[in-house]
């Protein structure tokens, strides 16, 4: 019998605020312990919190942009659990009303087809602190400077039946958010983080099965991991006769498996209740509207201007314009080398290719934007050969300077004078005797295919700095001379 | 809504607060007391009233995004249990 | 001197009959030899009084003085003060010094006036007696077996006992009322949002609420004038304009409606509190007032809306206090569990044990609709009588409280018995109104309060109401036996 998977994602994006959700103290990633964590942040006795401006915009140019159905009442409740990085015992957050309410969005596959996935909420929360279990032998310590970041939590339907349809979700409402400004999306410091709930069901079953909650996966190679690892290890449960206990589960990397999250083990009761100390968020519909109105293109839309604009394939353009950083890199480099498909090129091939094995995002590159441009420029000027240019892709890669530079240092200039061109031609002619009379018996239309040897020794001899182009334009009419 | 002595636990292990077994009897009798005297609010007939949260028909304001909190970690920690490395300290957690 | 009031304090200290460090210097000796009767404070700050007492004098003798400068008071030990201990008269909050101070202490330091200590309380302002106070009972000067009321006991016996010409207190369910009323003083619950609550340590946000507790409506009025006003650390704060509430004090009352509800004045009302307060209607027919009688259906139900809606509240403001990051920690503790729970039991006493039991139970799943929801709906139905009855009347009026001081230890062992104290009381904080409670009589020796209840807003209106009554009347002159 068939298995199917059902699976919907709980995505946390940190919204792109520069200050809490409740008080005024910074959310910058990476201060030192505890000093970004205030009176109000600490849940200190008789303290009180009052709402950023920022979250509510962000929260509402989200459902905005997935063409949400945006509460004009939302109230804040209190998530009442006891843990030492949540400070005051509860989280602040909407259970009943929250701030966004149904939308949906298309995803496209890696076979061109496209689906329909649903969200059914996004709700303002206030992030928890970190806790530290490695730095001593029998304590936990608590790092409080997270604690009360604003957090966009989106909830999907259960409408996605792979890991691939779950990593392209959450590929694009990274790409949603990043491209909106609302978050920074970077995964590695927690700012996206995704909770993937998976059961499984023999195709064709209404009911769902037991579903586990995978918690706090931070990488989209993780995501499908994690995934595909939790479907396995279901169905070997149930085909050996077993039952998925309903639980919160930890992806450990290391091991490439998930396991039951101890803390989470019993069942809780969260005793939600709306928050005293804030009050009701009432919003007009002309604040959504000039949201709306303001509203930064959004991948779909920028796909489509690729395609438009600088005639990329479909393919090119919707894997360019996903990522809402690696779109920008894009159309920088296509706008100052003039040459978008080139730049695409690049980007998808040579860019990504050591991004991958370096393990790092487009934001990481030591390759900026501007830098490649310069290098494709002097691709385009005929300075460097194609070839040529990949070891000046390296260099600049590990810093060694600009195209500019590199071409000179390494002397990778292409050599583009016609006499100094016809010179290795005559002398790689005037070397290869046998292929030269081969050349002459040939039949003319079969010539044309015997250029290849004499090319790749005219570009050896010539150290690849010999503009193709000019060798096969010189090249031909010498050994045609000779005919 | 009766309670018994298991409900009790529950409800204690909930608010994280251990009762000794030999109160559990009081705080039994005490909670049950209590709620014989709440239960007269099951007699009125509330069918469509609006829960009141707030005693004012307030809205929520909003506060500007800007920095208003200085670094006050050595101040804060100083009512603290136990720190150390700027950390709070607390029994090891096992996630 | 200490049976003067604020008002003819502030007139001294301008006139430069005596300097505030005098008058200052005189509390601290009476505290210092008489305390150890009432156990009204739980934390003398004398070097601090000192020093704000010479401040205040530099300022009066550079005729930059206002109303309030150099005038000595005594705050609950619920609002938090910078570098002095807060303890909210609990073990939980014994080693807590404060790191902020509350707004309304903020206001009164802007004011210039001196701080002689916190006053004891109900532990987290529940009770209804003072006798829930982890540094023991206090005693009501107008018996040394009579418990002060509460929770703002301490407060009330302060300024009964004269060991402060004025205090701060906060009312919840009637802890400002009630001990005013069982200790011969004056005292105001504003309209809720009125005063901040920020720094004030918080029982139940949604009718927590501070106010002064005084000898005479004037006084209450000039301490209102400090305290009032919006506060923007505070979201339930209200933005509405304040005024000066002594400008109307002697406004003439002829016209004024004055209702009376039937529900006050059953038969659950000691008749000899009846007699005192029909004698007070009458003095205020006398001074042009009229009488009508109205009804507040709902005032039976405030006390289970109240017991359910308090201690869910409660229960979760109160998670906060878990060992973590400030106040009590256990000793030794095995694990983080045992941390939690014995920290939580051994730093809480049994009545705030009990609310918080009451309260997680009202929240848990199950129950959520049958307590709480229902609560909640109440709520609106005890405040939808208000404000219809507040319609048809400029003020309600009636007792503040079914018994005069009872003893202490009479009513500790049931606490049902305790709660039926504040019957009188409760629906105005579920309905947010403000509320006065003045003295208008004894009974064997025991003071009986007045209660007077106004609209939204209408503190101005409440303060001169009370004036006027005191203008014709001397019961708020009488002073507790052997001072």
């Amino acid at each position: 019998m068939e298995w199917e998977a059902v699976i919907g994602l709980e995505i946390h994006a940190q919204l792109a605020t520069t200050t809490k959700i409740f008080s005024g103290a910074s959310t910058a990633f990476g201060a030192e312990p505890n000093v970004q964590a205030c009176a109000i942040d600490l849940g200190l006795p008789g303290t009180l919190p009052v709402f950023n401006k920022k979250a509510l915009e962000m929260a509402v140019m989200f459902g905005t942009a997935i063409d949400a159905q945006i509460n004009k009442r939302s109230v804040f409740d209190r998530k009442n659990y006891f843990y030492p990085d949540s400070p005051k015992g509860y989280q602040t957050s909407q259970l009943f009303h929250p701030i966004v309410g149904l939308g949906q969005l298309d995803i496209t596959l890696s076979d061109g087809s496209n689906k329909t996935i649903g969200v059914t909420r996004a709700h303002l929360e206030e992030d928890a602190g970190k806790s530290l279990h490695e730095k001593f032998a029998d304590m936990t310590g608590i790092d409080l400077n997270r604690a009360g970041t604003p957090l966009l939590e989106i909830v999907s339907e259960p409408d996605m039946r792979s890991a691939e349809e779950a990593v392209a979700y959450a590929k694009k409402i990274h790409g949603i958010v990043t491209s909106i400004g609302i978050c920074d999306g970077n995964m590695a410091e927690g700012s996206f983080r995704v909770d993937c709930n998976v059961s499984v069901r023999h195709k064709g079953d209404d009911k769902l099965g037991n579903r586990t909650e995978t918690k706090n996966i931070n990488s989209f190679k993780f995501i499908e991991k994690a995934i595909n690892g939790e479907i396995i290890r279901q169905i070997e449960i149930l085909e050996d006769g077993g039952h998925i206990p309903q639980e919160t589960r930890l992806y450990d990397a290391d091991k490439d498996q998930t396991r039951t999250m101890r803390s989470k083990e019993e069942a809780n009761d969260y005793r939600y209740f709306p928050c005293p100390d804030l009050l009701p968020i009432i919003i007009e519909d002309d604040y959504i509207e000039a949201i709306r109105n303001q509203l930064p293109e959004l991948p779909d839309a920028r796909r489509l201007r690729f395609i438009d604009q600088y005639s990329l394939s479909q393919t090119d353009a919707s894997t360019l314009s996903t990522n809402k950083a690696q779109a920008d890199y894009f159309e920088a480099a296509a706008k100052q080398s003039k040459d978008a498909k080139l730049a695409a090129n690049w980007l998808l091939g040579e860019v990504a290719k050591m991004l991958n094995q370096h393990d790092l995002s487009i934001q990481q590159s030591p390759v900026s934007a501007a830098a490649l441009a310069e290098l494709l420029i002097r691709i385009k000027d005929n300075t460097v050969s194609v070839n040529a240019a990949k070891q000046v892709f390296e260099a600049i890669w590990n810093q060694e300077g600009n195209a500019d530079q590199i071409i000179k240092e390494k002397g990778l200039k292409q050599v583009t004078d016609s006499g100094s061109i016809e010179k290795i031609v005559r002398e790689v002619v005037a070397k290869s005797d046998k292929q030269v009379q081969q050349y002459i018996a040939a039949e003319p239309e079969k010539r044309g295919k015997m250029l290849g040897f004499f090319m790749g020794q005219i570009m050896k001899a010539s150290q690849g700095k010999a503009n193709p182009g000019q060798v096969q334009a010189i090249l031909k009419p010498i050994l045609d001379a000779l005919c | 809504m009766a309670l018994d002595k298991s409900d009790v636990d529950k409800i204690a292990h909930l608010a994280r607060i251990s009762i000794d077994p030999k109160d559990t009897s009081e705080y039994l009798n005490n909670l049950t007391s209590i709620l014989d005297l709440v239960d007269q609010m099951q007699a009125v007939d509330t069918e469509g009233v609006e829960p009141l949260s707030h005693p004012l028909d307030a809205i929520q304001r909003l506060r500007a995004d800007d920095v208003s909190e200085t670094n006050q970690r050595e101040l804060l920690q100083s009512v603290a249990p136990a720190v150390e490395e700027y950390l709070f300290l607390v029994p090891k957690v096992i996630d | 001197m200490f049976s003067k009031t604020i008002a003819q304090l502030s007139s001294g200290l301008q006139n430069g009959e005596f300097s505030s460090s005098e008058i200052t210097r005189a509390y601290l000796d009476r505290i210092k030899s008489l305390d150890s009767k009432y156990n009204a404070y739980i934390t003398v700050t004398e070097e601090q009084a000192m020093q704000q007492a010479s401040a205040a004098d530099k300022i009066i003798a550079a005729g930059q003085a206002s109303a309030m400068t150099g005038i000595p008071i005594a705050h609950k030990d619920i609002f938090c003060t910078e570098g002095v201990r807060t303890s909210a008269g609990s073990k939980m909050l014994d080693n807590f010094i404060a790191p902020y101070d509350a707004t309304i202490i903020e206001k009164f330091n802007a004011a210039n006036t001196v701080s002689l200590g916190k006053t004891n309380m109900d532990e987290f302002a529940m009770g209804s007696s003072n006798e829930n106070s982890y540094y023991g009972a206090v005693i009501n000067p107008w018996g040394e077996n009579r418990v002060p009321g509460g929770s703002s006991g301490g407060s009330a016996a302060a300024v009964a006992a004269q060991l402060a010409p004025v205090a701060t207190g906060t009312d919840t369910g009637g802890s400002i009322r009630q001990p005013c009323a069982l200790t011969n003083l004056t005292g105001i619950k504003p309209t809720y949002g009125r005063v901040s609550r920020f720094g004030m340590i918080a029982f139940a946000s949604s009718l927590d609420q501070a106010g002064p507790i005084a000898k005479t409506a004037e006084d209450a009025a000039m301490m209102l004038n400090v305290m009032a006003g919006f506060d923007p650390k505070d979201s339930t704060s209200a933005t509405h304009d304040t005024s000066d509430y002594t400008a109307s004090l002697n406004q003439p009352l002829a016209g004024l409606k004055i209702g009376l509800p039937k529900e006050f004045f059953s038969d659950d009302l000691n008749p000899l509190i009846a007699e005192k307060v029909q004698a007070a209607l009458k003095e205020y027919q006398a001074l042009g007032a009229e009488l009508k009688e109205i009804s507040l259906p709902n005032t039976a139900l405030s006390i289970p809306a109240y017991y359910i809606i308090a201690p869910a509240e409660a229960s979760s403001n109160l998670s906060r206090f878990d060992g973590v990051k400030f106040g009590y920690r256990c000793d030794n503790p095995e694990n983080l569990e045992d941390m939690y729970k014995r920290t939580r039991a051994e730093g809480f006493g049994s009545e705030v044990k009990r609310r918080i039991l009451v309260g997680t139970y009202a929240l848990s799943e199950g129950f959520y609709d049958a307590y709480y929801k229902k609560a909640q709906q109440i709520r609106r139905l005890i405040q939808q009588d208000y404000i219809s009855a507040l319609q048809e009347v400029d003020v309600i009026m009636g007792p503040t409280t079914p018994q005069p001081a009872f003893v202490i230890g009479e009513k500790t062992s049931d606490p049902i018995d305790m709660y039926m104290e504040d019957i009188y009381t409760l629906s105005l904080n579920l309905a947010g109104l403000p509320g006065m409670s003045i003295p208008c009589g004894q009974i064997e020796g025991l003071p009986v309060g007045l209660q007077i209840i106004g609209n939204y807003f209408a503190e101005e209106r409440l303060l001169n109401v009370a004036n006027m009554f005191q203008q014709a009347t001397d019961w708020h002159q009488n002073t507790a036996p052997g001072l």
